[in-house]
């Protein structure tokens, strides 16, 4: 006994697992600052060979060129910053729209992957097995290439119902022009939001004091749609003048114009996001066991009722994980708008780095605008996931 | 007294092609809207898209430029250095299927026969001629598998760990100008194989890279763990493109000036640390899903922590992850297309200088609907195997 306390006392300090840790580190931070200086000083070298000094003050310069799809006011003689934000602002449409679309068309896909009908089920699983299986920069390529810019010419457009034009200047849809009530109109849209969130909180304090479930979405939706039903119609004018899109010479004028670029890289995106979302929403539903609806039914509850309240907040919090991936891939993704000439973030920031040579600059810039999206998203679906996720005892 | 056996057993549920369309197809109102317009859909993409295949495509574009999307500018004088790595390949498919996958026939001749099937398409003498030197190797290669399985299991392991330096080496060559095989710049190196050769050194070197990343997030010493959280989250943070431009503008900055690296191998740098970001979290999953008791039995047995995670853990951690693993090594296959964008000639480039030739212009439609073909052909075909091995090893069945 004596003996092995005595050993423990003097186990040399090559043989101690905490002072070997310690010691691991150490190295293993001395390497790292090692390679991490090299890196530094060689690039250092390579910069000053070059006659270039890190900086971010060129960012001020005159860009000197046009950007084909801008959301605000840019020139040519707009500054490099300017540009960044143009670039910036077309990212964030795309992802939006993006991420709204390919959720859409994602759920009807994993609904319609369980339907009992045989025609539509194959369909579903045919579309998934055919998308999944397909590089997306092709897929990407091909829809601008093979279909868009193969559309007809401005003279010989395709009329879709709904003054819808197709053609290879880009897809022109109806648009809402603001009018001179449409200051007003805002306020009133304004207020209906009020009133929504008003509802909203009056319909959940409802439901927790009685213990029923109404259905709150619904009517918080429906509390902003008749507000600004009634908006529209009491106003003397009407805040939103459609004007649909008109062939003139060789040129749609009016509405709006999607440009063939736009129009490519989203519905490139979304077809391809929303299958992988199909998969996901699939495995989510198929996770809530077949015993939660036969105990739902059997208390009573309608089809409805159990999909609302039973089956859709179980299967939510096995979607929302592999969800919040798939929203990720589709914001960087949209990067790959430089194959299709599409002006997001990645294609200024690489046109601006063209014409400074600023490479590590601009490089950082974007991958940092990146990372930015990346956390904002991930923190407000952690967030999303932390809400409803299983409360455990 | 009602006799047991006078009591009729229920009807038999009667089959027939009515009651099946009945059941799957018009069980409801809905149902039925929805098999219509299931039906319009497939009648109206079936239609289209045959039309457009046997009348409207203009194939030529393809058949003209097979080469170029294979083998990108490799000199044809070459070109049998390929053919003879394929067929080692072929040799040791054959073997491996007769040794682990004795029964599946179905994929075993599927894969044998798929280079004679080749020859089908419009790929001119010489390569038909190869092409049936494949088959007729994987089939010599099966034929020795099945007469010594035994013995030939780890020589076959062995074959396939020295393939790539030997695929490498015959596609590099060894000889300057004149000699037997002469080197090949990497600059003519293009098609399907700068596509195959980017995933498979990605795939591999970044296997390694992924556990050790793994390994790191799961550490308890905190600034190994923090270091690869780091890496781990920044790479994923960010898109494939801007890493494949750092690593053609900016890699040459951080080495020192007398180094020069090959635009190829920075795009493998590229996919190998973009691959080895996801391939951690993925084998950060399967180390989640071992129970303690296996680490706490390994200790008991007298095992370090080093021989726990090699031994007992480890393996037991990749093979509930197989199938993550292959849809993470599909996703380097499409992935590597991104190539095209810095400029390299992969199977995406070659498509672009095609329709860039004015015998092509205004083909963008067959030649990008043959590449997916090519891409979805092999994803699909992997994905599949992969099933076939997960059956095989009975993942998630003990």
């Amino acid at each position: 006994m004596q003996e092995s306390a005595q050993q423990k006392a003097t186990i040399p300090f090559w043989r101690d697992e905490r002072i070997l840790n310690i010691l691991g580190q150490v190295a293993f931070i001395i390497g790292l600052l090692f390679v991490g200086s090299l890196i530094y000083q060689n690039m250092k070298a390579g910069l000053a060979r070059q006659g270039i000094t890190l900086t971010y003050s060129f960012l001020n310069g005159i860009s000197g060129f046009d950007i084909s799809e801008t959301l605000f006011t840019y020139s040519r003689t707009s500054s490099y910053w300017q540009a960044y934000q143009v670039g910036l602002l077309n990212t964030l449409s795309v992802s939006i729209v993006g991420v709204v679309a390919s959720t859409a068309f994602g759920v009807i896909l994993g609904v319609a992957r369980l339907s009992t009908n045989f025609l539509i089920n194959r369909l579903a699983a045919f579309y998934l097995e055919l998308i999944r299986n397909l590089s997306l920069l092709v897929f990407l390529i091909f829809w601008y290439l093979g279909v868009f810019l193969k559309l007809p010419r401005v003279r010989e457009a395709v009329v879709w119902p709904g003054n819808i034009f197709l053609t290879n200047r880009g897809v022109g849809i109806p648009w809402g022009l603001p009018t001179d009530s449409y200051p007003t109109f805002r306020l009133i849209l304004i207020v209906g939001l009020v009133l929504a969130v008003v509802v909203f909180f009056v319909l959940r304090s409802y439901s927790r004091r009685t213990g029923r479930a109404p259905l709150t979405t619904l009517w918080t939706f429906l509390t902003v749609l008749s507000v600004a039903l009634i908006g529209w119609f009491v106003l003397p004018e009407k805040p939103l003048a459609f004007d649909a899109p008109v062939i003139e010479g060789l040129n749609m004028t009016g509405g709006k114009v999607l440009s063939p670029e736009f129009m490519a890289l989203t519905s490139g995106l979304v077809l391809y996001t929303s299958a992988f979302i199909g998969e996901v929403v699939r495995s989510g539903i198929l996770s809530v066991s077949k015993g939660q609806v036969e105990a739902s039914r059997a208390l009573g509850l309608n089809g409805f009722q159990t999909l609302r309240l039973i089956v859709f907040p179980q299967a939510l919090r096995v979607i929302i994980p592999p969800l919040t991936s798939q929203y990720l891939n589709l914001i960087k993704n949209s990067s790959l708008a430089i194959a299709v000439g599409y002006p997001d973030l990645f294609y200024v920031s690489n046109t601006i780095q063209n014409q400074t040579g600023r490479a590590v600059e601009m490089i950082s810039m974007v991958m940092l605008t990146y990372l930015l999206f990346s956390l904002i998203t991930s923190v407000f679906m952690n967030w999303y996931n932390q809400r409803i996720k299983l409360v455990e005892r | 007294m009602t006799q047991a056996n006078s009591v009729l057993p229920p009807l038999a549920e009667r089959s027939g092609v009515l009651r099946w369309l009945r059941k799957n197809l018009f069980g409801s109102w809905l149902d039925a809207i929805l098999t219509v317009i299931g039906a319009l859909i497939i009648y109206w993409a079936v239609k289209g898209f045959l039309t457009w295949v046997f009348t409207v495509a203009e194939w030529e574009v393809v058949a003209a430029n097979m080469r170029l999307f294979m083998v990108g500018q490799y000199p044809l004088e070459q070109a049998w250095r390929l053919w003879v790595a394929l067929g080692f390949l072929m040799f040791l498919t054959g073997n491996s299927l007769a040794i682990w996958a004795r029964r599946s026939y179905f994929a075993t001749i599927l894969l044998l026969a798929s280079p004679a099937l080749l020859t089908l398409f419009p790929f001119g003498d010489e390569p038909r001629k190869w092409l049936i030197i494949l088959s007729v190797t994987g089939v010599i290669g099966w034929g020795m598998g099945a007469g010594k399985p035994q013995v030939l299991g780890r020589i076959v392991i062995l074959g396939w760990i020295l393939s790539l330096p030997m695929f490498i080496l015959l596609t590099r060559g060894v000889t300057p100008e004149g000699g037997v095989m002469p080197i090949v710049g990497t600059n003519l190196w293009g098609g399907l194989l700068l596509t195959f050769l980017l995933t498979v050194v990605g795939i591999l070197f970044s296997f390694p890279l992924g556990v050790m990343l793994a390994l790191g997030r799961r550490s308890e010493l905190p600034i190994i763990r923090l270091v690869s959280v780091a890496y781990i989250e920044l790479v994923r943070g960010v898109p494939l493109i801007t890493i494949f431009f750092m690593a053609q503008l900016m890699l040459p900055l951080f080495l020192p000036p007398n180094w020069t690296v090959d635009r190829i191998l920075r795009a493998m740098v590229a996919v190998t640390l973009f691959s080895a970001a996801y391939l951690a979290e993925n084998v950060r999953g399967g180390l989640q899903a071992i129970p303690r008791g296996q680490f706490e039995a390994a200790h008991a047995l007298g095992l370090s922590g080093a021989q726990t995670m090699i031994f007992i853990i480890l393996p037991q951690a990749l093979r509930l992850i197989i199938p993550i693993l292959v849809g993470q090594f599909i996703a380097v296959f499409k992935d590597t297309a991104l190539v095209a964008i810095v400029g390299l000639f992969d199977l995406v480039g070659i498509a672009k200088t095609v329709l860039a030739q004015p015998d092509f212009l205004g083909l963008q439609r067959e030649v990008y609907v043959f590449v997916s073909l090519i891409y979805w052909v092999l994803s699909y075909g992997m994905s599949y195997l992969s099933q076939r091995l997960e059956e095989k090893l009975g993942v998630g069945k003990r």
